[in-house]
C-alpha cells in the first residue's frame, strides 16, 4: 500500500527552480533510497515534502494532501525528518532532545521509550545529561534518529545520514537503520551519496539528476545498472 | 557604614527592576535573536494601563493583573503582526523595526492617555524600616520579592513543563523543533507575550517607587539600565539578567552617593558598563560561548 505518493513535485528557492516535476512513492514498510550527485535536488526534495520550502504538485501521505501545510503539521501527521547536518538541538541535554522528539505525544510511555532508545544506542544513555552539542558526529547522528523515532512516525526521511561520518560508523548506522525498518516496520526515504550501503537496506531506489528522476527500479536493479555503478558506486 | 548599607539596599531595589526588564529582554533575545529596543515603551504603555484602571477605582493589584493580561495578549500580537513579517531580515532591519516600535508606542501612549504626568499609586504601603540604622524601604522588599517570584515561576515554566521544553528547543534550533511538530510561531508569540507581561509588572512597581510621576519618558532611563544589565549578564542568560540587574542597580546607587561629579549624569554608569563588557567579555558574565562539535 502506498504510504507517500508524490506526483509532479516542483520546488525551488526563490526564482531558482530545483525540482521540475518529480514522481516517486514509498510503500508501507518500505525503505526507498534517492541517489544523486551534489546539487541534483535530493535535499530540496525532502524539504519540499516537509513543507520547509514552498512546493507545487501533489504530496499525498496516507490519503491526505500535504502541500501547503506547515512543517509542524506535517510532522504531526506522522513524518519524521532527520535533516542534513543532524539538526541537533545543541543547547539541550541528550535526554531533553529525546523528550522534544515526543512533543506531540500525549501517552505515558515517553520515559519508557527514552530508556528503550538508550538500550538501542548505549552511547546516548551514557551521555543523557550532557549538552547534545558536545557529542561526536556519529553520536549526534544516532541522537537525531532516536529523536525522530520518539515521535513514533510512520515514515522517516533521512537526509545524507552518512555525511561526515567515518566509514565504520556509517556501516554501523545503516545496519541500525535496517534493523529499525525490520523490527519496527517504519518506512524510510533515504537520500544518500553512499549508494552501496543505502541500496543494501533499500527495496527500491530512484536516481535524481538535475531535478528529475532519471532512473528508477528495485535496489537490486539499480545496484546492477551500469550507469548507476559508474556514477554512484565508483565501480 | 549604615549609609553604605542603605545605598546598597536601594541599589538592590532598583536592580530588581532592571533585572525584571532584563529578563524580558533575554526571553525575546534567546528565542528570536532580537534586541527589543521597544521593551521599555511596551512596559510604559502597560503602566499607563495600570494607571487607567486605578483611575477608575480598581484596586492597584487588580489593575496590575489586568494590565499584565492585556500586555500578554498585546505582546503576542506584536510578534505576530510586526515581527513575524521581518523575522528573517538582517539584524539591522530588526533593530530599526524595534526602534520604530519604540517611537510608535511612546506616541500612542501619549495620544491615548494624554501627555500630562500621572500619579500612579503604590500597590502597597510605602513604609521604611530602620534595623541597625540601615534604611530598608517596602519598595526594596516588594521589588526583590517580585523578582524572586518571577524567577521561580520562569524556572518552573521553562525547566519543568513540556511547554517550557518546547520554548527552549525553539530558542536553540527552530528548524529541528518544527520538524518534531512544535509550532515555532506560537512559541515565539509566547516569548513576546511573557516579556510584555513581565515588563508591565516591572513598570507598574518601579515607577511609583522611583519617580515622582508617570510620564512619557518614565521608562527610558530604566531601559538603558536594563540593557546594561542584560549585556553584563549575557543576553541569552536568565541568570545573567538577574545578577546583571542587581550589579547595575548597586553600581548606580553607590555612584550617585559617592562620586559627586556623576550625580547628575548617572547614565554614564550603564553606558560605561556596556562598553566595558563589550570590550572584555562580549558574551557577558553568564552568556554561552557555544559548545558545538560538527
Amino acid at each position: 500500500m502506498t504510504l507517500l505518493g508524490v506526483t509532479g513535485l516542483r520546488a525551488g528557492y526563490g526564482a531558482v527552480r530545483v525540482l521540475t516535476g518529480l514522481d516517486f512513492s514509498v510503500d508501507e514498510g518500505e525503505v526507498v533510497v534517492i541517489l544523486g550527485a551534489n546539487g541534483a535536488g535530493k535535499t530540496t526534495t525532502l524539504r519540499a515534502v516537509c513543507g520547509m520550502i514552498d512546493a507545487e504538485g501533489e504530496v499525498v501521505f496516507e490519503g491526505r494532501d500535504l502541500v501547503g501545510r506547515r512543517t509542524d503539521q506535517i510532522a504531526q501527521a506522522g513524518i519524521g525528518h532527520v535533516p542534513q547536518g543532524r539538526g541537533t538541538i545543541v543547547d539541550l541535554t541528550v535526554d531533553d532532545n529525546l523528550r522534544v522528539g515526543a512533543y506531540r505525544r500525549r501517552d505515558h510511555d515517553i520515559t519508557a521509550d527514552i530508556e528503550h532508545w538508550y538500550e538501542v544506542f548505549p552511547r546516548l544513555g551514557e551521555r543523557r545529561s550532557q549538552q547534545a552539542g558536545s557529542m561526536s558526529g556519529g553520536e549526534q547522528q544516532m541522537l537525531a534518529i532516536a529523536r525522530a523515532m520518539m515521535a513514533r512516525p510512520k515514515l522517516v526521511l533521512l537526509d545524507e545520514p552518512s555525511l561526515g561520518l567515518a566509514p565504520l560508523i556509517t556501516q554501523e548506522l545503516f545496519r541500525r537503520l535496517g534493523d529499525l525498518n525490520r523490527e519496527r516496520g517504519v518506512s524510510m526515504l533515504i537520500v544518500e551519496q553512499n549508494a552501496g550501503l543505502a541500496l543494501g537496506i533499500a527495496r527500491r531506489g530512484y536516481v535524481l539528476e538535475t531535478g528529475r528522476i532519471a532512473v528508477s527500479g528495485s535496489a537490486e536493479d539499480l545496484a546492477n545498472n551500469d550507469d548507476v555503478r559508474r556514477a554512484y558506486l565508483g565501480i | 557604614m549604615s549609609l553604605f548599607l542603605t545605598q546598597l539596599m536601594n541599589g538592590i531595589g532598583n536592580g530588581a527592576v532592571y533585572a525584571s526588564l532584563a529578563l524580558a529582554l533575554v526571553l525575546i533575545f534567546r528565542s528570536t535573536g532580537i534586541l527589543n529596543f521597544a521593551q521599555g515603551e511596551m512596559a510604559l504603555y502597560s503602566t499607563y494601563l495600570v494607571w487607567f484602571f486605578t483611575a477608575r477605582n480598581f484596586p492597584v493589584w487588580i489593575a496590575i493583573l489586568i494590565a499584565m493580561a492585556i500586555s500578554f495578549v498585546g505582546g503576542a500580537l506584536i510578534e505576530r503582526v510586526v515581527i513575524r513579517p521581518v523575522e528573517r531580515a538582517s539584524p539591522l532591519v530588526l533593530v530599526i523595526v524595534t526602534i520604530g516600535m519604540f517611537l510608535a508606542l511612546n506616541s500612542i501612549t501619549q495620544v491615548q492617555f494624554g501627555a500630562d504626568a500621572k500619579q500612579l499609586p503604590r500597590a502597597y504601603p510605602g513604609k521604611t524600616w530602620l534595623p541597625g540604622n540601615v534604611q530598608i524601604s517596602a519598595d526594596t522588599l516588594v521589588l526583590v520579592g517580585v523578582l524572586v517570584a518571577e524567577c521561580v515561576l520562569l524556572y518552573l515554566l521553562l525547566q519543568r513543563t513540556r511547554l517550557g521544553l518546547a520554548v527552549r528547543s525553539v530558542a536553540s534550533n527552530p528548524e529541528s523543533s518544527q520538524l518534531l511538530g512544535i509550532p515555532v510561531g506560537t512559541m515565539l508569540m509566547l516569548g513576546w507575550a511573557l516579556a510584555a507581561a513581565l515588563g508591565a509588572l516591572a513598570g507598574a512597581l518601579a515607577i511609583p517607587a522611583s519617580q515622582p510621576a508617570l510620564s512619557g519618558a518614565s521608562m527610558q532611563s530604566i531601559l538603558v539600565f536594563s540593557f546594561a544589565a542584560a549585556a553584563l549578564g549575557g543576553f541569552d542568560s536568565t541568570l545573567g539578567a538577574v545578577v546583571g540587574g542587581l550589579i547595575v542597580g548597586v553600581a548606580e546607587s553607590l555612584t550617585t552617593q559617592y562620586i559627586h561629579p556623576l550625580h547628575d549624569i548617572v547614565l554614564v554608569v550603564p553606558f560605561g558598563l556596556i562598553l566595558l563588557v563589550l570590550l572584555v567579555r562580549p558574551s557577558g558574565l553568564f552568556g554561552t560561548r557555544r559548545v558545538e562539535r560538527v
